[in-house]
C-alpha cells in the first residue's frame, strides 16, 4: 500500500516538475518576443515553414470535411423539414469549432512533428550547445520565431480551411443534394455572426501557440540519439493533440 | 588562467568526474587525452559553462563561472570560441554562412568584409571552394574542418577543440596541428585541445593533462609525461594492451 503511494507521489511529483519546465520554457520564450533584437528573416523562414508543410493536407481535408458535413447535415436537417438551412449549419460547424480543430490537428501532425524532430536533431548534434556558446541565446534564434510564425498562420491556415469547407459543402449541397445555391450562401450570411468568426480566431491562435509552444519544448529537451528524438516527436504530437482538445472545449464553454 | 578545481558531475548515478583539477595557462595549449568515454568532453563542457559541475569550481580570470548568471555567463562565451566534437554545424546554412554566422550575429563588419574573411578562414582550412555546400554534402573530415573555421573566426581569446583531427587523414591532421599553431602564434589565444592524436599532438602543446577514473591522473609538459613513471599514462601513451586502463568498461 505505502508502495503503491510512493509510486502514485513520485509519478505524480514528475509530472509537476515536468508542467513547471514546460511553462518557464514558455515564459521565457514569450518575454524574448519583445526585446530586440527580432530574427525577422527566421520569423518568415518559419511562417513558410507550417504553410508549406501544412497546405496540401489542408486543401484535403478541408474540401472532406465540408463535403461529409453537408452529406450528415442534410439528413438531419431533412428530418425537420429545413434543408434550406445547410449553409449556415455547414459554415457554423467549421467556422466555431471544426475549422480550428481539424487544422490545427493536421498542423501538428504535419509541421509540429517536423518542428520538434528538426529541433531535436539539433539538440543531438550539439547545434543548440554550439548557439549557447556563441553567446547566443536559442531561444531568441529557434524558439521565437517558431511561436510567433504559428501565432501568424494558424488562422490564415484555419481561414483556408474554413472556406474550402465551404465551398466542399457546396458541391455536395447545391450540385448533389439539390438545395438551391442562392439560398446556401444568403442564409449564411444571415446566421454567422461576427461572435462565431471571432471564436475561430481566438481558438485558432491560441492553438498556434500550443502547438508550436509543445513541439519546440519537447524537441529542445529531446533525450539522446534518434530514439530521443523520435520519442519526442510522438510526445509532442500526442501532448499537442490533447491540449488542442481540451482546450477547444474550455475556451468553448467560457466564450459560447 | 583558466582553474579547474575538484569538479564533480554525474549523470543518473554514473559518475564521470570525480575530483578533477586542471590550471590552464593564459595564452598556452593544454591538451586533455584520455580513454574514450572517460569524460573529456564533459570536462571541458565545464568550461563553456554548458554544464555545472555537482560540486567544485570553474575559475576564469579568477571568476567561478558556476555561479555566474545567464547574461554574466554570456559576456566570457564572447570571448570564446568552440570547436565541437561532431562538428555542430548548423544543417540549415551553407559552409560559408555557417563560418560568417559569428560574425554577423556578434560583429558590426560589413558583408564585403565578413565574406573576405571568411574566404581567407575557408582557404586556411582547405575548403575554399566548398563554401557553398551544406553540412550533410561534406565528408566527416571536411565538415571537422568548416567547424574549425568557424571556432577561430571571431578571434576568439579562448578556443576548445574537441578532437579536431579525429577522423582526418594523417597529413591533414599533421596541417590541421599546424595550422592551430600558427593562429596561436598569431592571436596568443588560450587553447584547450581535446585529442586522441598521442604523441602527434605533443609537438604543438605546452601542457597535456591524461584524464583517467574521472580525475587528472598526471599533467605536465610533453616531456614529463613522456618520461613518466605512472602506469596509467604510461599506458595510454604507449597505447599498451597491458596496465591499469580497463579496456572493456
Ligand atoms: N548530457 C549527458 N547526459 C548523460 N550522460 C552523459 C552526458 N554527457 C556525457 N555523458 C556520459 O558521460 C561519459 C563521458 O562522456 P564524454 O562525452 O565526456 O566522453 P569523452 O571522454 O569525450 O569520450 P570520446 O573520446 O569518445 O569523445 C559517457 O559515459 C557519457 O555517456
Ligand atoms: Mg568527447
Amino acid at each position: 500500500m505505502t508502495n503503491l503511494l510512493r509510486i502514485a507521489g513520485r509519478y505524480v511529483l514528475s509530472a509537476l516538475r515536468e508542467m513547471g519546465r514546460m511553462f518557464l520554457f514558455l515564459l521565457s520564450a514569450l518575454e524574448m518576443i519583445f526585446k530586440p533584437p527580432f530574427k525577422f528573416r527566421q520569423l518568415l523562414k518559419q511562417m513558410r515553414f507550417f504553410g508549406n508543410k501544412s497546405m496540401l493536407v489542408i486543401l484535403l481535408t478541408g474540401s472532406f470535411t465540408g463535403m461529409v458535413l453537408a452529406l450528415q447535415l442534410y439528413y438531419i436537417l431533412r428530418k425537420f423539414g429545413s434543408e434550406a438551412l445547410l449553409g449556415p449549419g455547414i459554415a457554423l460547424s467549421l467556422i466555431r469549432e471544426l475549422g480550428p480543430v481539424l487544422s490545427a490537428l493536421m498542423v501538428t501532425g504535419r509541421a509540429g512533428s517536423a518542428l520538434t524532430a528538426e529541433i531535436g536533431m539539433m539538440r543531438i548534434s550539439e547545434q543548440i550547445d554550439a548557439l549557447t556558446a556563441m553567446a547566443l541565446n536559442p531561444i531568441r534564434y529557434l524558439i521565437v520565431p517558431n511561436i510567433v510564425a504559428a501565432l501568424i498562420v494558424f488562422p490564415l491556415i484555419t481561414a483556408v480551411f474554413d472556406v474550402i469547407g465551404i465551398y466542399g459543402g457546396y458541391l455536395v449541397g447545391v450540385k448533389l443534394l439539390g438545395i438551391s445555391g442562392g439560398t446556401y450562401f444568403s442564409l449564411m450570411e444571415d446566421y454567422v455572426e461576427m461572435k462565431d468568426v471571432l471564436l475561430g480566431l481566438y481558438k485558432s491562435i491560441s492553438f498556434g501557440l500550443i502547438v508550436s509552444w509543445i513541439s519546440c519544448y519537447k524537441g529542445f529537451n529531446s533525450g539522446f540519439g534518434a530514439a530521443g528524438v523520435s520519442k519526442a516527436t510522438t510526445e509532442a504530437v500526442v501532448l499537442s493533440s490533447i491540449l488542442i482538445l481540451v482546450w477547444d472545449y474550455s475556451l468553448g464553454s467560457f466564450l459560447i | 588562467m583558466i582553474e579547474l578545481i575538484g569538479l564533480y558531475k554525474s549523470f543518473k548515478g554514473q559518475n564521470v568526474l570525480k575530483g578533477a583539477d586542471l590550471l590552464i595557462p593564459t595564452g598556452r595549449i593544454v591538451t586533455v587525452v584520455g580513454k574514450s568515454g572517460c569524460g573529456k568532453s564533459v570536462l571541458v563542457k565545464h568550461i563553456m559553462g554548458l554544464l555545472r559541475p555537482d560540486a567544485g569550481q570553474v575559475l576564469i580570470d579568477g571568476i567561478d563561472i558556476t555561479k555566474l548568471e545567464l547574461t554574466e555567463l554570456d559576456r566570457i562565451r564572447e570571448k570564446l570560441g568552440v570547436l565541437f566534437q561532431g562538428g555542430a554545424l548548423f544543417d540549415s546554412m551553407t559552409v560559408e554562412e555557417n563560418v560568417a554566422f559569428p560574425l554577423k550575429e556578434k560583429t558590426k563588419l560589413g558583408k564585403a568584409e565578413i565574406r573576405e574573411r571568411v574566404m581567407r578562414a575557408l582557404e586556411d582550412v582547405g575548403l575554399g571552394d566548398r563554401g557553398s555546400k551544406f553540412p550533410e554534402e561534406l565528408s566527416g573530415g571536411m565538415k571537422k574542418r568548416a567547424a574549425l573555421a568557424r571556432a577561430l573566426i571571431t578571434e576568439p581569446s579562448l578556443v576548445i577543440f574537441d578532437e579536431p583531427t579525429t577522423g582526418l587523414d594523417p597529413v591533414i591532421t599533421s596541417s590541421i596541428h599546424k595550422l592551430i599553431k600558427t593562429t596561436h602564434e598569431k592571436y596568443g589565444f588560450t587553447a584547450v585541445i581535446i585529442s586522441h592524436e598521442v604523441p602527434g599532438i605533443f609537438g604543438i602543446v605546452d601542457k597535456v593533462a591524461v584524464l583517467h577514473d574521472g580525475v587528472i591522473a598526471q599533467a605536465g609538459t610533453p616531456d614529463e609525461i613522456r618520461a613518466s613513471t605512472n602506469p596509467v599514462v604510461k599506458q595510454f601513451i604507449t597505447g599498451s594492451l597491458e596496465g591499469p586502463i580497463d579496456i572493456l568498461s
